[in-house]
Order: structure tokens, then sequence, then C-alpha cells
């Protein structure tokens, strides 16, 4: 096989009489439980599976979101209904977050309070995602003037925080939630225009981009079949973060005295009414504003937990 | 290296007037008729005027000179000093807002030396500690921090400090006692943002390969974390500090309002109750101002602090 | 040797191994189940003993470095044995009693010299540190720094003290960390692959100073490498280890010209410096005149590229200057040079991906430099590139069957029932089974995606294939086995190569022409066999000593190059 023109001795008549190698790595594949084209999805969702914690936020999240969509469900009660016997009740069996000072029942104000914080919540967060998806992929796919442009744009949007940016939007048109949704959707945008970008530097550069250019793949077939699905993995799990970040924006709007007016009864403006009667009724501030807590919390531990997944 | 500086601080202007006219497009062009809304503001019914009072009143507020006229006119303004009128107490904003900064100045500056310390410590510990528990309980502390809204914070800590054990006021800016519960209430939250970030930051240094060089010189862990961990860590870190200054303001304007201080932040709330277009403007170039001028300050001393950008080997 | 560094302190009746591991079994805990990676590990290293502990990746001779020192990454595990180091336990040994042994006993030169420094600190005051920790006064240590530096073979020490390490090349920080292991003045220094990282002329300066600092001052010293050549040249004893056990152990020249294990032998037989008795021996004799015609021609291409610094400063980088070669049809032609020589950007201007700055590129009669890429996309079909990575290769969320299929797929080549033929017959031919098919990169070893890398560019039946150090990353075992599978698919298919590497030894076994490339320009170029053998150039022939064999072996030869007198600087190749 070899032909050896050194004119070398007879050591390597006896090493190239050696019989042929093994194949050492053969033996790998078999360990993994799951494979093909969906054993990561599969995979993941096994290991998520396997946490308490994540199982509770992801159920809290759902339960705030489908009570949101139908209040009936969750409380007998109407959002308007006085029940002046039972004017400023603590948390009991019969009022799960006690009533306020005109006997209303607490927990359904709140339930039927989530609606207009949700639905801004996911306007905000989808023209946050789209908005940003877009100006990310464009800058980091096009890169030179086009990038730098962008990223100006979106510096611009970064220097007005976004809640003050809402206020003067709220100054000038008053409070409505498509507006306000706006206001907060456009604060999200830098996190996920960046975050975009830098995925689609990273995945640019890869030996396996290149190949499939080498291998006759348009520019457009690179970016939709091998850019973009190597690259929403930390946009998913920044989507989930913002959710909460948009959550309390909205939130401290109606608390500040800018959010639905009465007798809607968003979440903030609960909190803030109830503040008046903080030494004595303490249950019609905090509960509400619990209510968000956790709520805001579940959605930091999905998120989290999905970024640890990622890795 | 001139051209780095000059180009940042080009982008910076840029970024800057990009903002003053967004701010000045929500503002003036959004509402349907801003003439009559600020009017309405300083308390003037146009409806109830002969039209030679009217257009005199216009003339006070300069709403009757067109868009374009009153876009350069604050812009100008603002270059000067002169951050406009305020249309609810006609006084210029300048004054209106010098009364209140002060305040704002203190709590921030108190915030966030508070958020510098705990958070620092903070992500140090959690990296440092070996106990495993306790280390997953130091790391989870962040996102729990960041997760509680301003608000709720405040009146839990009210609830509690003030009401229950009568410790501290619950509104008012007299002595020291009263910047307690607002200061943690914002610490609470910027020094969560910093301490994630820190933290991911470490456990990247940690990892690298030079940290084992060092240990294998016999420093101990906390030494090995302290000199060559906290350098490589902070580094990158400080980028995220025009990212706190904008959370310190916004936080501040819900924090101002429930403690009843009378600062910059609860002066915004005020001012879009009323809607006092000019206070509402100068208060958002303020916060814009102030972001960018910090960004640009960290990205011209990044070169200079990090000595691989520095000390860039001159080619041959 | 420089006469400022004292000798061991081996005290006289202490004559015990410096380094005694019995049983030792070391894991590592993943998913709640420890994996090992050492078995029953016997060891031991005399004072003044130089040992060198030989494995692929996947034996455990990193883990064993690690472990005696106590520096085990977070979920690694003793779980079984002791590791007397000079008498010390130091398996379940507290932290203080292994921080009283790092540095002082036992000094660690890690892996990669890229990151072994912390980048935002001085050179003197990395050094600086590991003398403060033997005890150095304030004042005397700025002096001792500069001595440690010389003693490490750094030229100009007064100036790299001051500098940081990434105005360092890669020799010099290997020579620093060096530096700062032998500043602890340790009985005993382990050296991880120290210098896999480099080039093979800096290498063998680095070795050889490394062993002639040791030689002299009675230190201990294991080396762990992959490469049983480097171990063979310098080693008192040879340890082989595979997947976790030792598999011989002895004198080096015994080990090598009578193994006694199956699998020294496959070591042996697949380090291409050993093979041969220290000779290489090129797979093919082509002679010069009679070489087909070309089907690629590069004519004085010129590459200049425009570096910006960071802080906005730009000049001009000249990577190729004036590069002829030629690609005979039927035949592989190699590219040789080292990092930085500019053969990978001669690859991408072969294959269209850059242009050159000046000077033409035929392909196959039509000349491809000034084209853009949509109207070179036809010849896309003749061409096809291999990669040098295999892991980063493959896209991780396709298949291998999307993999493979995908250049059939963009030229819109078949329905979907025979490309999945094509998929099948293409897996065969790298001697992959079928059912890899719906398997994800992630499930395949390194030797395996490169496998389906190749069947990848194999897809769209080119004439042409360019190959990036395809068989650089990959373990030696493996690295034969994928070089006899692409001699075997030239002589099936009638395929052209252009195979760029830096190692002479894989270029033997499968080139049978060569052109060697030296900072962007062409110094030597021929026959393999003529090249290897009469190198024309000084270059090449610098190349050709620097390949690390059992140069003892040959002794005899008053042209031996084993004695290096002084500790060397590095070649001005070198930053």
């Amino acid at each position: 096989m070899t032909v050896d023109i050194s004119g070398a001795s007879d050591e390597s008549a006896v090493l190239s009489a050696l019989p042929p190698l093994q194949r050492p790595d053969e033996v790998r594949a078999s360990r993994h439980v799951e494979s093909g084209r969906y054993g990561n999805l599969r995979a993941g969702l096994a290991q998520l599976a396997r946490k308490p914690i994540f199982i509770i936020a992801l159920l809290y999240v759902l339960f705030v979101i489908v009570s949101a969509i139908f209040p009936s469900w969750f409380s007998t009660g109407q959002p308007y209904a006085t029940f002046p016997t039972d004017v400023m009740q603590p948390p009991s069996l019969h009022h799960l977050f006690g009533t306020d000072e005109i006997g209303r029942d607490l927990w359904t104000r709140v339930l039927y309070g989530s609606a207009l914080t949700i639905k801004a919540t996911i306007t905000a967060v989808a023209i946050g995602l789209v908005a940003g998806l877009s100006f990310g992929v464009v800058s980091g796919f096009y890169g030179g003037w086009v990038d730098a442009l962008i990223m100006r744009i979106v510096d611009t949007l970064l220097a007005i925080p976004a809640l003050l940016f809402a206020l003067a939007i709220i100054t000038s048109v008053g409070y409505g939630t498509i507006p306000v949704a706006l206001a907060v959707g456009l604060g999200v945008i830098p996190g996920f225009a960046r975050t975009t970008r830098a995925e689609v530097l990273r995945v640019k550069t890869q030996p396996f981009v290149e190949a499939a250019r080498a291998s006759g793949a348009s520019w457009m077939r690179v970016l939709v079949r091998h850019i973009l699905p190597n690259s929403w993995g930390p946009v998913a799990v920044l989507a989930v973060l913002d959710a909460g970040v948009v959550i309390i924006a909205i939130a401290s709007l109606s608390f500040l005295g800018f959010g639905a007016p009465p007798p809607a009864s968003e979440w903030g403006t609960l909190i803030s009414d109830g503040r008046d009667f903080l030494v004595t009724s303490w249950w019609l501030s905090l509960l509400p504003g619990l209510f968000v807590a956790v709520l805001v919390l579940s959605l930091n531990h999905i998120s989290k937990t999905l970024q640890e997944l990622e890795r | 290296m001139t051209r780095y500086v000059i180009g940042r601080i080009l982008q910076a202007i840029a970024v800057l007037w990009a903002a003053y006219t967004v701010a000045f497009a929500v503002l003036y062009l959004l509402p349907s008729n801003p003439v009559e809304l600020q009017l309405a503001a300083a308390g003037v019914d146009p409806g109830s005027l002969p039209p030679g009072q009217l257009h005199a009143e216009e003339a006070k507020f300069g709403l009757d000179q067109p868009l374009i006229v009153q876009y350069f006119d604050h812009l100008g303004g603002f270059l000067h000093g002169n951050l406009g009128t305020s249309i609810t107490q006609d006084i210029p904003v300048t004054q209106v807002i010098g009364n209140r900064i002060g305040s704002t100045l203190l709590l921030s500056l108190v915030a966030g030396v508070v958020a510098l310390i705990a958070g620092t410590t903070l992500a140090y510990l959690a990296t440092y500690v070996g106990v495993k528990p306790l280390r997953l309980f130091l790391s989870r502390l962040p996102a729990f921090g960041a997760s509680l809204p301003a608000f709720l914070t405040g009146l839990l800590l009210i609830q509690f400090l003030s009401f229950k054990l009568d410790w501290l006021p619950a509104s008012g800016q007299q002595g020291w006692q009263s910047l307690v519960m607002p200061a943690i209430t914002i610490s609470l939250i910027t020094g969560s943002v910093l301490a994630q970030v820190l933290m991911r930051s470490f456990e990247e240094v940690m990892r690298q390969p030079y940290i084992i060089t060092a240990r294998a010189k016999g420093l101990s862990r906390g030494a090995v974390q302290l000199k060559h961990g906290l350098r490589n860590a902070a580094l990158p870190a400080m980028t995220i500090l025009g990212v706190i200054a904008g959370l310190t303001v916004t936080s501040s304007v819900v924090v101002e309002t429930e403690f009843t201080r009378q600062g910059v932040g609860s002066l915004t709330q005020q001012a879009v109750s009323t809607q006092d277009i000019p206070v509402v403007l100068a208060i958002v170039m303020l916060a814009a101002t102030l972001f960018v001028v910090i960004n640009l300050i960290v990205d011209l001393l990044y070169p200079i602090l990090d000595p691989r950008i520095s000390h860039y080997p001159k080619a041959a | 040797m420089t006469a400022t560094l004292e000798p061991s302190r081996a005290e006289p009746g202490a004559a015990g191994p410096i380094v005694e591991i019995s049983g030792l079994d070391v894991g590592y805990r993943r998913h709640r189940k420890v994996r090992p990676a050492v078995l029953g590990l016997n060891l031991s290293v005399a004072a003044g003993e130089i040992v060198a502990i030989v494995g692929e990746s996947g034996s455990g001779k990193t883990t064993i470095a690690n472990a005696i020192i106590g520096l085990l990454p977070e979920n690694g595990r003793i779980t079984a044995g002791s590791a007397l180091v000079d008498g010390v336990e130091t398996v379940g040994a507290k932290e203080k009693v292994l921080r009283a042994l790092r540095g002082s006993v036992v000094g660690l030169v890690p892996q990669d010299p890229m990151v072994g420094l912390n980048p935002t600190q001085r050179i003197s005051s990395q050094i600086a540190e590991a003398l403060r920790l033997r005890g150095l006064r304030s004042d005397e240590i700025h002096q001792q720094v500069l001595a440690e530096l010389e003693h490490a073979g750094v030229p100009e020490p007064e100036l790299r003290a001051r500098q940081y390490p990434h105005e360092l090349s890669g020799g010099l920080r290997q020579r620093v960390l060096i530096a700062i292991a032998l500043a602890g003045r340790p009985k005993v220094i382990v050296a991880d692959e120290p210098t896999s990282a480099l080039d093979v002329t800096v290498q063998k300066r680095i070795l050889d100073h490394l062993v002639g600092l040791v030689r002299g001052t009675g230190i201990s010293l294991m080396i762990i490498t992959h490469d049983l050549a480097v171990a063979a040249d310098r080693a008192d004893r040879v340890v082989v280890m595979q997947t976790g056990r030792v598999v011989e152990e002895g004198d080096p020249r015994t080990i090598l010209v009578v193994p006694r294990e199956q699998y020294t032998k496959q070591l042996i037989a697949a380090a291409p410096g050993l093979a041969h008795g220290g000779r290489l021996a090129p797979r093919y004799v082509v002679d010069r005149g009679s070489l087909p015609a070309p089907i690629l021609t590069l004519q004085g291409v010129t590459k200049t590229f425009r570096v910006t610094s960071p802080t906005g400063g730009h000049h001009n980088f000249q990577a190729l200057s004036e590069v002829s070669l030629n690609v005979p049809r039927g035949q592989t032609h190699a590219l040789v040079g080292e990092s930085g020589s500019g053969k990978t950007t001669a690859l991408r201007i072969a294959l269209g991906l850059e242009h050159p700055t000046a000077g033409s590129v035929v392909l196959e009669d039509t000349e491809i430099s000034g084209l853009s890429w949509g109207k070179q996309r036809p010849l896309r079909r003749q061409v096809q590139l291999v990669h040098q990575n295999p892991f980063a290769s493959l896209d991780p969320k396709y298949t291998i069957k999307q993999s493979i299929i995908e250049p059939l797929v963009s030229f819109k080549i078949g329905d979907r029932k025979a490309r999945t033929a094509r998929a099948k017959e293409l897996l065969d031919q790298v001697a992959l089974p079928t059912a890899y098919l719906d398997r994800l990169p992630t499930e395949l070893s390194g030797g395996q995606r490169q496998r389906v890398a190749i069947a990848r560019a194999l897809a769209l039946k080119p004439n042409l294939l360019l190959l990036d150090e395809p068989v650089s990353a990959l373990d030696v075992s493996v690295q034969a086995q994928i070089l006899d599978l692409l001699t075997e698919l030239q002589r099936e298919l009638g395929l052209t190569f252009l195979f760029v590497s830096h190692d002479l030894a894989v270029v033997a076994q499968i080139s049978h022409t060569v052109s060697v490339i030296s900072k962007g320009r062409i110094v030597e170029e021929g026959p393999v066999a003529e090249v290897f053998k009469n190198p024309q150039s000084a270059y090449t022939r610098e190349l050709i000593d620097a390949i690390p064999r059992d140069t003892r072996a040959l002794t005899a030869d008053p042209g031996s190059r084993t004695q290096d007198a002084e500790p060397t600087a590095d070649p001005p190749s070198e930053r």
C-alpha cells in the first residue's frame, strides 16, 4: 500500500504488516434515547415535564390568560355588583380577595380587570417581536450602512424610556389600549432587534452556512432555512421575559392614574385606589399587587428555564 | 482613536436629535388639535373667547406659529438651556424642574450606590459560594427582585416598616429616614438587573482557562475571583449602566408618586395629568440626554479600560 | 542553561517518587450519573523523570492532570484510589493542603496558550503573582520576573514584561506559561498538551526548551499529549491510555519497536511521523514532466485585506502575493503551510468565495476571478468544499439526510424519491450505515460527521473537491480512516483534490503534488516525493525537520537536531 522511497530499514516493513484499524467511533451513537428530527424537541419537553416549579408557573400563567378571556369560569360574581352589607371585608372563603369600600368583590374585579392588561400585553409583545425581529434580521444579514442605520434607530428608541414614551402619548391622546400598547411595544423593540441581530451574526459566520452557499443555496434559502431556525431560541426566551416587563409597565401606568377610566378595574388602578385604605384594609392593594407579582415571577421563571434548556 | 471618539460623539448627537423629533412629533403632532389641547391645559376655554383675545393667548404660548417653527424654536431653546414655559403654571420649565431636581438627584444617587454595592456583592457571592443550595438561592434572588413591580415593593415596605413597625415615614422628604424606603424600592430593581448581568459575566469569566492557571499557582478561590475575575467580569457589565440609568428614571416616577416626594418623577405624573406639554417634552428630553451621555461616557471609557483595545499591537 | 535557576530541593534520602497514583478512579457527574473518565490508574513519577501520558480524546489524560492537584471542573469527582504528591495525599484533601502543593510542588502548564493568560493583566503581574506566593520580597520581584522570562526563552524580557497577553504570539505566550509554572520552583511540572495549539516549528523549539530546562534542574515532568511521536521523542517513559485505562507502559524505544498491545500498534501505525521509522513516506510517486492537464489554475493571485483596528485606524494586510498553482486532473494537489500562511485564503479564492485583488483563477477553462456569485452558480456543481471543522459544518437542526441532499434541493435536482435514493447511495460511498439518515449531527462522532460532509460534497457529482484541513480536528486513528476513504473515492470516481493542510505527514499520505506556502508566497512546489526527499527551500526543510518523531532511534547521526544547546528564541517568522 505505501510506497516507501526513503530507503528505510526493516522497521517499516514490520510496521506495514499491521492489521487494519478498528473503528472506535462507531460505538458512540447508541447512547441517545431520542434521535431524529424532533428528537431534541421531545427530549426538551421531557426535561421540562420533570421540573415542578416550571409546571406551576406555566399553569398560573395559563390560568391568568384564560381567566382574562373567560372570567366567568373562575368567578360567579359580577365585577360591578356591590354587597353593601359586606363592605371592607378581609379575604374569606366567600370573597377570596375580600371586598372593597363599596362592597365589591375584589377577586371578581381582579379577574375582569385582567382582560385589558392581557390584551395590551399581547399586542405590545407582538409589535416588539415582529418589528424587532425584522430589524434584527435585516441588520444582521445585510450589515454595512443598513446595519448602522437600523442600529441608530434602535438606539433612539432605547434613549426614551418606554414608560416616559407611553406617558407622552397619554398626554397627547389620553388613555387608550392601543396607544399604550404601541408605546410599550416600541420600548421593547430594541431588545428584540439586538438579540436577533446578534444571533444572525453568530449563525451567519458558521461553516454550515458557508457550506450551504457553496453547494448552491441562494441567500434567501440560507436565511429562511438555516439562519432563522437557529436564531430564534434566545428570541423566544426574551419574548417571555419581556411579557413580564410589559405587564409591569402597563400596571404602573394605571397605578399612576393613567389607565382605563372607572369603573374598569385594571390591576394598577385597583392597587392605587387601595392605597388610601392601606392601614385598615391591606388586602385592597396588596392582593392585586401580589397577583401581578406572581404573574411576572412566573413569566421570569419560565423564561429562565427555557434559557437553561437552550444551553 | 480620534476617529472613534468623534464618531461616537456625532452618533450621540444624532440619536438625541432623533429622540427630540420623535418626542416632539408625539406631543405636538399626535393630538387632533394641539392648540386647543394646550390652551385647555392653561385653563383657557377656547370657545369662550373672542377671536382677538384667542389669538393673543395663542401668541403668548407661541402656539400661533406653524409647527415647524415651533419645532426649531423649542430645539434652539433646549440647546441654550431654555426648556420652554410651563403651560399650567406660566413659569419657565427650567424653574419648575430646578425646584425639584435636587430631591430626585439625591434619591437617585443613594439608590445608585446601594444598587452598586448590593448588586456587586450578591453577584460575587453567588459565584463564590460553594454550597450548592445556597448558591442556587442566591442566583435566583436577582430574578426575583427584578420581577417585583416598584409600586408593590413600595407598598409592602410602607405597610411593614411604616404602619406596622412605625420605623420610617411613609411620605415626604424630610430627613434621611424618608430616603430609606424609596431608595430601597428603586435599588431593588436596578441592583437586581446589575446583579443578573454581573452574575452571567462572572460565570463566563470563571469558566475561562486562565482561571485554572491562576488557581494552579496556589491562589485561593476567593483571591482568584477577586483579582482575576472581577475586572474581567466588570468590563462587559459596564455597558448596562445606561439601561440602569433609564430604569432609575422610570422607577422614580412611580416611587416619588407613591412616597409623595417632590421630585421630577412626581412632576412627570402631574404634568401628564394636566397635559402640560412643554414640561413633558422637557422631561423626556432630559431622560434621553441622560441615557445618551452615560452611554457615550461608557463607550469612550471602555477602550481605555480594556487593554485589549488600548494596547492594540501595531501592524508590522 | 542559565546559571541562576537553582536545582530543585531534592532532599537526600527522600528517594521516593514525586507522584504516586494508585487505583485512581475519576468520573464526571452528568444527569445524576457519574461517567468514569479514568479507571484504576497506577502511575508513579520519580524525581527528575520525564513521563509522557499518551492518549486520544476521551482517554482521560487531561483529567489526571487536573485531578492530582484538585482542579477538576465542577462536575468532576474522584471516586476511588489515592494520589500522593510529594508524599501528601491529595484525594479528598482539604483545599488548604492542596493549595500548599499547587505552584510550589506541582507546576501546571495549561493547554491552550491563547486563553491561558488573563487578558487584562500585564505579563509581569502574572508572573509576579507566582513569585509572591513563593515568598519573594517585593523589591526582588521585578528583577526575578525578568529572570524567569529569560529562563523560559522569551527575548526582550523588559519589553514583554510590560505587555499584555494579546500582544504576544502563541509561542511566546506558551513560554510565559512555562515561566509561571517554573516560578514556583516546583518539584514536578505537569504540561497539558503543551504545544498542540502551536505550529510545528514552534512546537519543536518549545518542547526542546522545556525538556532542557527540566533536565538541568532535576525537576520531574509529566507531558500529557495525544501525539505519540512528541512523547517518544523526549520522554524517559511512555504511558499509553485508552478510554480511561492504561494500555501499555514502558521505555519509548521498546514501545515503538515492539509494541505489545493492539491499541499501541494502532497508534503507531496512525502516527505519520512514526509509522515509517521517522521518515515521510509519500504514497504516490509522480513525474513532474508527465502530469495531467490542470482542472484548476491560479495565476499570480494577490489578495490584500483592509483591517480595521477596534479603535478605528486601519491598515492593509497582504494575505497572498503572486500565488500560482496548478491542480492536475484526477490527482491530489496539496497546499502546505502553517497558520497565517494564507492557505485558507487561497482555497476560498479558488472556490470563488473571495475575489482576488489581482491575478486569475481558471476552473475548467473558465475564468472565475471576476464573476459574481450568481454567475458562478453553474460552476458550483463541479467544485465542492469540505470544511475543517466537522462540528460546525453541519446545521445542527438538519438531519443527516437533509444535510446531504441540500445541494440537490438547491439545484432542484430530482424528486423526493430520487433524492432519498441518492442519499442512501452517498452514505454507502462514505461507509456509513443508512440508518444514520434520520439522525442529527449531535449524535455522531467527529469522524462520522466528516464523512457526512464528504457525502454532501459528492452529492452534485463534482469533479473537484477542495478540502480545508479535513482531518486536523480528528483523532489520529480516525484521521487515517478518512484519508483512506478519500483515496478510495478518488480512485473510484476520478475526483481531483486540492488539499490544504499544515501537516506534512498527512499530505504525504494522500497527495501527488504539493505547493508549500509561507506568508502568502509559494516557496516551493512539485511532486511530493521530490519535494519531501530533496527540499529546495529553507522553509520546507524547516517544516520537515520539525516533525516530531523518535529522533533518538536515529542517533549516531551527527547532524541530529535533538541537541538544542541553548534555549532558542522562536524563529523570526513569529511576531
